[in-house]
């Protein structure tokens, strides 16, 4: 773990950069963290990002395939919105750990 | 005699990620199915380009009429246990209905795990970029048509037109 200063504010994150902490997130980190990852963040981006916060929140284990279903985005649109990395992508700038899911 | 430092040696190696993935999938039980969709998808997912060739009685994963009622074999498989995890007598796997009835069992537990059917898991691999292939000579052995099998399979190829897709020295063949 390290402490990292992400858009002006100090956040732990893990090895591979996900934030420990999604209670520190806000648009700005997620914007920056994006930004590394060159993806430029829409509306429906953060659509997407707070479901996955949602649910991370509820405590359920997320697949590609939960969040296709969700109608908020078809899997296909997921992978147009976080190419090569839809949910790893999508978790790390929702502020949430490192998906461990294998579908 | 001279002692040499070995801490030279230890240099950090270049990091050099797979670009590419090419599956061949040429069982068709359940579980090898099973294997190389997990495999495929999750290479999609982690952003690594995707091929995966279905050949002899692979070809059931990815034919409309068989590819959602895929079958475990309950004989001659050691590793089957009963649901407490008692052996699986052989005997008892070779009466009429079980072999199905233990199958339904099994895909009723990946469901739970958010494993889909057969042929969303191939939609959920073509979404992200990944390309499925029938293989020609086992296509024309089982005399199937391109309209047998899922409309996501891409070409019906010879062995050989896979393996020049799988060029790069970034790629491994995975064979199932």
């Amino acid at each position: 773990m390290e402490v990292k200063t992400i858009a002006g504010v100090q956040v732990n994150v893990s090895d591979d950069g996900y934030l420990e902490d999604m209670d520190q997130w806000n648009e700005d980190i997620a914007r920056e963290i994006a930004k590394e990852l060159n993806i430029e963040l829409t509306d429906k981006h953060f659509e997407v990002l707070n479901y996955l916060r949602q649910k991370t929140k509820e405590g359920e284990t997320l697949t590609i395939r939960k969040v296709g279903k969700s109608g908020v985005v078809d899997i296909k649109g997921l992978y147009k919105l976080f190419p090569k990395g839809p949910l790893k992508f999508s978790s790390k700038i929702a502020g949430i750990p490192k998906p461990t899911s294998c579908v | 005699m001279e002692t040499k430092d070995i801490t030279q040696k230890t240099d950090t190696v270049e990091k050099k990620p797979l670009e590419k993935v090419c599956m061949i999938c040429a069982k068709g039980a359940l579980e090898d199915v099973y294997a190389t969709l997990v495999m495929a998808n999750g290479a999609v997912m982690e952003g690594i380009e995707t091929k995966v060739f279905f050949t002899f009685f692979g070809l059931d994963g990815i034919t409309k009429k068989s590819m959602n009622h895929l079958h475990t074999a309950t004989t001659g498989n050691p590793a089957m246990r009963m649901p407490g995890g008692l052996p699986f007598p052989t005997l008892l796997g070779g009466l009429p209905g079980v072999e199905s009835a233990v199958s339904t069992m099994m895909r009723k537990q990946m469901e739970e795990l958010d494993m889909p059917p057969v042929d969303e898991f191939l939609e959920m691999i073509t979404a992200g970029g990944g390309e499925i292939y029938a293989c020609k000579l086992a296509v024309d052995m089982f005399k199937l048509k391109k309209e047998d099998l899922s409309d996501e399979v891409s070409d019906i190829i010879t062995i050989g037109e896979f393996y020049e897709m799988c060029d790069g020295d970034r790629t491994q063949i995975i064979f199932t």
